[in-house]
């Protein structure tokens, strides 16, 4: 049976010792989309994505990953998936030529065509020039071209990208999603986790973790839609004193801020946040501006990760 | 088939990996010849020149005598004379000597008195092997007294060696080394090659691949085995050459044996890397392997001189059963048939060994 969803995960637990990594997760990732997991390290989108392509059994739950049932036999699974891991996992004492042809022989990519496949990698990725360089002399950027294309070569279904972004530089990281995009148009299925908000912005879809639970889901809109907060912003002369002024305030869920600007979160449920925030500055004598703003997806994270300050 | 070619490819990847390995590649080769060389020439068991001093308290022409015929023995190199029998024990106590002869100053009476000892060894017994040298110093003939050499005292008894009758060491000691060789090269090749790809996190992308966890084992042993044979033929070429060493018996049948004590070795490390998470620890358990390997298998000390304990410990070693088929097979001409037992325990281990590292490796990332 042909599912629409690529992944559909249901109560999945992981349970290591007293470690509650995963903690019934629900996940319906829809075929050639770009889907997120954003969350903090230590929030389970490691371990979440090994479940996935059945390198740990779930302790309860189950999944259905390209019509495979996990936890199961995930041996017809493997050749359908590409996996990043999260740290460079090819061999650094072989070329680069030599590392695409490796996974070519493991995947027993068909010999006739095995030549002209690496060929259009090396030129996809822009790794022609260097394809006699050992892969441990390579640069983090390269490197994550090289990790892309061997995890692609065999024309998967389903890409898992374990924080693929995490020791590369800005442009790097840009080009890297360029490619991204052009693998999604080419209808592959792509679950990528991150902690780059930029990143999580760009995806179709994404899934906020923390500690193991997922806090909200849905496209980056939905997100910024549903937030249950109103911002205000704050631009004061000396913000570090505004910040202590509206920190104590009851209502004021979080203060984070940015340079001069402090943005403040206060649940919708208060009537008029504007005139809240202003009156503590004003009782302390502080020069500052406000306004209202939209959420960011900054501001979503920030409002579902929060712990609880306080009752009511 | 796809199997095969996915095997192949590993192989293709561990020789490439091991041939930029300028160490790991040293290793395989300088490993053997450096051992070789230390031990054919440094272990030596027949003792000749032990640093002895005298104190001849007699003086007189037959004490003289004496000494000058236990020079002539070669056992001792007599490089002091001193005064008292303190004076010697004070040499002994500072490791300046191995052995002080004390001659009474009523040495001549004693000698033709033959109820008791003319002449008193001072022996440093922390080496058990000097002790042995004194025994042996005291069944010396001494031309003089031709009552006490002839007649009543145990040099009648002939010593006669079997299987190394010029008592050369290296020819019982290359063979154990063999093992002893092996046993370190192949271990530490396997644990380090398996244990630094789960470092370096190529295992996790290994495993999401379509190679299975036999595949990746039989792929990793394969080039190992076949450097085991080449160090084997090295060892051989270099006992041969430089010691002159003899393989009596056939050398298929050495051949079989050594394949047998590869792969158990081979497979004792698989093992020891599902245990290992850094190659650091999986250097730590070899250790803890190849020095009973030495110490207990019957290379170091025989085999049945051992207290019972370590004679079962040492059963449980591959090495041990490797050395009991190399003696008989390259000293005594024994054929491979007479010593079967030792095979099966070889193959028996490999398989066990294979089958629990198999079943601990495919649970690891859980």
């Amino acid at each position: 049976m042909h599912s629409e969803f690529a992944i559909e995960a249901r109560g999945l637990s992981k349970q290591f010792g007293e470690l509650r990594a995963v903690s019934s997760l629900d996940l319906k990732v829809p075929r050639g989309e770009i889907y997120g997991f954003l969350g903090p390290n230590g929030s389970g989108k490691s371990t979440t994505i090994r479940m996935l392509c059945g390198l740990l059994t779930p302790t309860t739950g189950a999944a259905t990953v390209l019509d495979t049932d996990i936890p199961g036999d995930s041996k017809d699974l493997k050749p359908k998936i590409g996996y990043m891991t999260q740290k460079f996992s090819l061999f650094g004492d072989l070329t680069v030529l030599e590392n695409l042809q490796f996974i070519a022989e493991i995947y027993s990519y068909p010999f006739a065509d095995r030549s002209t496949r690496i060929d259009a990698l090396l030129d996809r990725y822009d790794l022609a020039a260097m394809r006699k360089q050992l892969a441990g002399t390579m640069s983090g950027g390269e490197r994550q071209r090289l990790a892309l294309a061997c995890a692609v070569l065999h024309h998967p279904e389903l890409l898992l990208l374990d924080e693929p972004t995490s020791a590369v530089d800005p442009q790097s990281r840009r080009d890297f999603w360029e490619n991204l995009f052009r693998l999604a148009g080419g209808g592959t299925t792509i679950l990528v986790s991150t902690h780059y908000m930029d990143e999580a912005e760009r995806c179709h879809r994404l899934a906020i973790l923390d500690h193991g639970v997922k806090v909200a889901d849905g496209t980056p809109q939905e997100l910024q839609d549903r937030t249950g907060m109103n911002i205000v912003e704050v631009i004061a002369d000396d913000p570090y004193a505004a910040q202590a002024a509206i920190h104590d305030l009851e209502a004021v869920a979080s203060v984070t801020q940015l340079g001069i600007r402090l943005r403040v979160l206060i649940p919708q449920s208060h009537s008029s946040p504007r005139e809240l925030v202003e009156h503590a500055l004003a009782a302390r004598k502080l020069q500052a501006t406000t306004s209202l703003s939209a959420a960011t997806l900054e501001d979503v994270f920030v409002a579902v990760t929060m712990k609880p300050r306080r009752s009511g | 088939m796809k199997s095969l070619y996915r095997i192949m490819a590993i192989v293709r990847k561990e020789v490439r990996q091991l041939r930029r390995d300028r160490l790991s590649f040293g290793m395989v080769v300088g490993l053997p010849v450096i051992q070789m060389l230390l031990f054919g020439y440094a272990i030596n068991t027949d003792v000749r020149d032990l640093r002895t001093a005298v104190s001849d308290q007699a003086g007189t022409h037959l004490s003289m005598q004496f000494v000058a015929e236990l020079r002539q023995t070669q056992v001792v190199d007599i490089v002091d004379f001193v005064e008292t029998a303190n004076d010697l024990e004070t040499l002994l106590r500072a490791g300046k000597i191995s052995i002080g002869v004390v001659i009474p100053h009523d040495f001549d009476r004693r000698v033709s008195d033959h109820s008791r000892a003319a002449v008193q060894l001072l022996v440093d017994g922390t080496d058990p092997t000097m002790l042995g040298v004194a025994n042996q110093l005291r069944t010396m003939p001494i031309g003089f007294d031709s009552a006490r050499s002839t007649s009543d005292l145990p040099q009648l008894i002939e010593v006669r060696p079997f299987y190394n009758p010029e008592r050369r060491s290296p020819v019982n000691i290359i063979p154990g080394l063999m093992g002893v060789i092996l046993t370190m090269t192949m271990i530490l090749f396997t644990a380090v090659a398996i244990v630094r790809e789960r470092e370096r996190g190529n295992l996790e992308l290994l495993i999401n691949t379509p190679l299975s966890s036999t595949e990746l084992m039989v792929g990793k042993v394969i080039p190992y085995i076949i450097i085991g044979m080449l160090q084997l033929a090295l060892i051989l070429a270099v006992g041969r050459l430089l010691f002159d060493v003899p393989v009596r018996g056939s050398i298929v049948d050495l051949y079989l044996a050594a394949s047998a004590f590869v792969a158990a070795n081979l497979a004792l490390g698989l093992l020891i890397s599902t245990a290992a998470t850094t190659q650091f620890q999986a250097m730590q358990m070899m250790v803890f392997v190849l020095l009973p390997s030495i110490l207990l298998s019957g290379f170091m000390f025989p085999f049945d001189g051992m207290p019972t304990v370590a004679q079962y410990i040492g059963e449980i070693l591959p090495n041990t059963h490797f050395i009991r088929l190399t003696r008989g097979i390259m000293l005594r001409d024994a054929a491979l048939v007479e010593l079967l037992p030792d095979l099966f325990y070889l193959i028996g281990f490999t398989l066990v060994a294979m089958f629990i590292a198999a079943m601990r490796f495919s649970k690891r990332l859980d």
